[in-house]
């Protein structure tokens, strides 16, 4: 970890205007992150996937996003006009989204895709990017570059559909990544090859990661540190090998709804919930 | 409380990379097979639904209760008179032999004589048809190169401006009748600002000085060089092409600001802007070419309404279209020049028809053969 983290975030409210009021999304969460793999867990709804969009600044219109600080390596994002946030977006941030099913444009070939971002952030010749579009494809291990940089999104499997898209949101080599639950859409045995990907990438290239999931025991092994949020709020923040330490009930409860193999229970725990954990 | 052994499990080695979905490269041979093949099918669809559409206009022919042979002969002819024409027109042999008989005949491009022309019927068609056609192209490209900007304009600033704009010029399309909408338009710009010719297709000074080669007078004009011509054809031309188009455009910006929101709460959508595109670059590069597929429907279906014949408009603007025609004939129970009409606006639907598959295609790769 560097000595300025690499991003900061502090007290990030994003709020959806509605029925004549105010319903919070996220509700103060303030974290720092440096070159290191931070996952972000919660159930659905609890705003870890909004946060993650708030730092890319793609709130969905009429979200309202404050802060008390909002920055990137030194850039405030909160200031950034329409135009600066091009020059952001996908060159120092960039996110793995869930389903590559729906996050590929589905009538443009895999190559013009990958081929785009590097286009967008990076000066060169068609030529140039044509080679750097191949040559992650090969670094997310697509065994046959050339065949797959001309097929369309329908042609590929849920496996390769997402490791096209890592090679789509990493080409242009940002600092920060954000993965959104980037494996669950996929097959259980696809899963672990994907993470071993992202897992090598995230490394070779020093990035920064967040990873958002609901799932404890992916999160657990693949991060460093691991934020729980419930309601809009972190409720607990802990060394990803500390998880069994902690101390909020919620985080508590989580981890025991988790079924074992081992231990099969003939009924699932529920989370029972207190309202005091929103306060 | 201890953390389930599947949490504390180290992340398994990533296994062997999936197999690409190979497919070996076609011989020539085979390639040239496939689309022979495709051809093959192509054709026979399209004689199969031509067929069909002959059997219809037969239908329709005989069993109508205008009397064919009266229409003929008139109502004051001998029965002598009446029972010859009768056989001469074969109606006293069966259905199934008749229907031969016209198909021989329509594959002969013989639809007959018309009664109030008094010209056979496939010489007014191919006076009548160019007219109509002239008219419904040039209002049909009207539509689409303000109706898709509009509504892409629409469906990108939803409730804002240019959304609320669109939409009141829009309703104003579709719901003012199009005789009243001809009307003052020849008024205003016709009659007081004289920017546009009258009704008809040419000045009475330009008329028949052109050979018709095509029948389209644009195209005859600048094929002759005769700029003159072509110009006052156009001066007559784009009132009436401007209303039905005003009418197109409606409609067209109307089904694509729905496509076009359709398609922005996608996915990809996100993603595209996460790559750092702009939200411009985004609509137009990326929302934009996923809406063609029903974008063609709506504009094939607009062009082949048009080609069918404006009625309202080509009576307002006396132009000389498919659409009078027919009509007019079908008040005098002309029946040859009917239902060589019909089967020449069931031709052009068919044709809308397999360009529009074809279009789908081009469009979008999900639709190609594998």
């Amino acid at each position: 970890m560097s000595a300025a983290p690499l991003l900061e975030v502090e007290a990030l409210d994003v709020a959806f205007p509605g029925r004549g009021r105010l319903t919070h999304a996220v509700r103060g969460v303030s974290f720092a992150l440096g070159r290191e793999r931070l996952g972000i867990v919660g159930e659905s709804g609890s705003g870890k996937s909004t946060t993650g969009r708030a730092i890319l600044g793609l709130v969905p219109w009429p979200g309202m996003v404050s802060a008390k600080r909002l920055t990137l390596g030194g850039i405030d994002l909160m200031a950034l006009r329409p135009h600066e946030w091009l020059g952001i977006r996908g060159r120092r941030i960039s996110m793995v989204m869930q389903d590559p099913k729906y996050s590929l444009n589905p009538v443009v070939k895999i190559g013009e895709q990958i081929m785009e971002t590097y286009r967008l952030h990076r000066r060169g010749s068609r030529r140039e990017a044509r080679r750097r579009a191949l040559d992650m494809l090969d670094a997310v291990r697509i065994r046959d570059p050339d065949l797959v940089f001309h097929r369309y999104p329908h042609q590929l499997s849920g496996g390769m559909g997402q490791r096209a898209m890592i090679a789509m949101m990493l080409i242009a080599e940002p600092d920060l990544l954000i993965a959104d639950e980037p494996t669950s859409a996929l097959d259980v045995t696809v899963q672990n090859h994907v993470l071993g990907i992202l897992d090598e990438l995230v490394a070779e290239r020093g990035m920064g990661l967040i990873f958002i999931s609901h799932n404890l025991t992916i999160v657990s092994s693949f991060c460093d540190r691991v934020l729980v949020m419930y309601g809009g709020r972190i409720v607990e923040e802990c060394a990803a090998s500390g998880l069994a330490a902690a101390r909020h009930p919620y985080t508590r409860a989580l981890i025991a709804a988790a079924p074992s193999i081992d231990r099969p229970k003939a009924e699932l725990t529920t989370i029972t919930r207190d309202p005091a954990w929103l306060q | 409380m201890s953390i389930p052994d599947t949490i504390a499990a180290p992340l398994p080695e990533p296994g062997p990379p999936l197999p690409a979905a190979r497919r070996p490269a076609p011989s020539p041979a085979r390639a040239a097979w496939r689309v022979a093949r495709q051809a093959g099918a192509f054709i026979a669809s399209l004689a199969l639904t031509f067929l069909g559409l002959t059997c219809v206009t037969f239908v329709i022919g005989r069993f109508i209760p205008a009397d064919p042979v009266l229409a003929v002969v008139g109502d004051r002819a001998t029965r002598e008179v009446y029972d010859k024409a009768r056989l001469d027109m074969g109606l006293d042999r069966s259905i199934p032999e008749q229907y031969f008989i016209y198909l021989k005949k329509v594959l002969s491009g013989d639809f007959g004589h018309s009664v109030i022309t008094s010209q056979p019927v496939l010489y007014d068609l191919m006076r009548f048809f160019p007219a109509t056609f002239e008219l419904a192209t040039i209002a049909t490209i009207i539509g689409v190169a303000v109706g898709i900007p509009a509504g892409v304009a629409a469906g990108a600033n939803r409730g804002r401006w240019p959304d609320h704009t669109i939409r009141i010029v829009g309703l104003f399309g579709y719901s003012m009748p199009v005789f009243w909408l001809g009307l003052v338009g020849l008024f205003v710009f016709y009659g007081r600002l004289g920017w546009v010719s009258g009704p008809g297709r040419l000045d009475v000074f330009y008329e028949d000085i052109l050979e018709p080669r095509t029948g389209v007078i644009l195209i005859d004009s600048a094929l002759a060089g005769e700029w003159g011509i072509f110009w006052n054809a156009f001066g007559h031309l784009i009132l009436p092409a401007a209303i039905l188009g005003y009418i197109a455009l409606a409609y067209i910006a109307r089904m694509t600001r729905s496509f076009m929101i359709d398609q922005l709460s996608q996915e990809y959508v996100t993603a595209a802007l996460i790559k750092g595109r702009s939200f411009r670059g985004v609509v137009w590069g990326h929302a934009f070419p996923n809406i063609l597929v029903p974008l063609i429907t709506v504009i094939g279906l607009a062009y082949a309404g048009f080609l069918e014949g404006a009625v309202l408009t080509e009576t307002v603007f006396a132009w000389p279209g498919l659409g009078r025609y027919i009509t007019q004939s079908l008040f005098n129970a002309d029946m040859n020049a009917v239902l060589g009409g019909t089967l020449v606006v069931g031709a052009v639907f068919i044709g809308i028809n397999l360009s529009c598959d074809f279009l789908y295609k081009v469009a979008d790769p999900r639709l190609r053969a594998p």
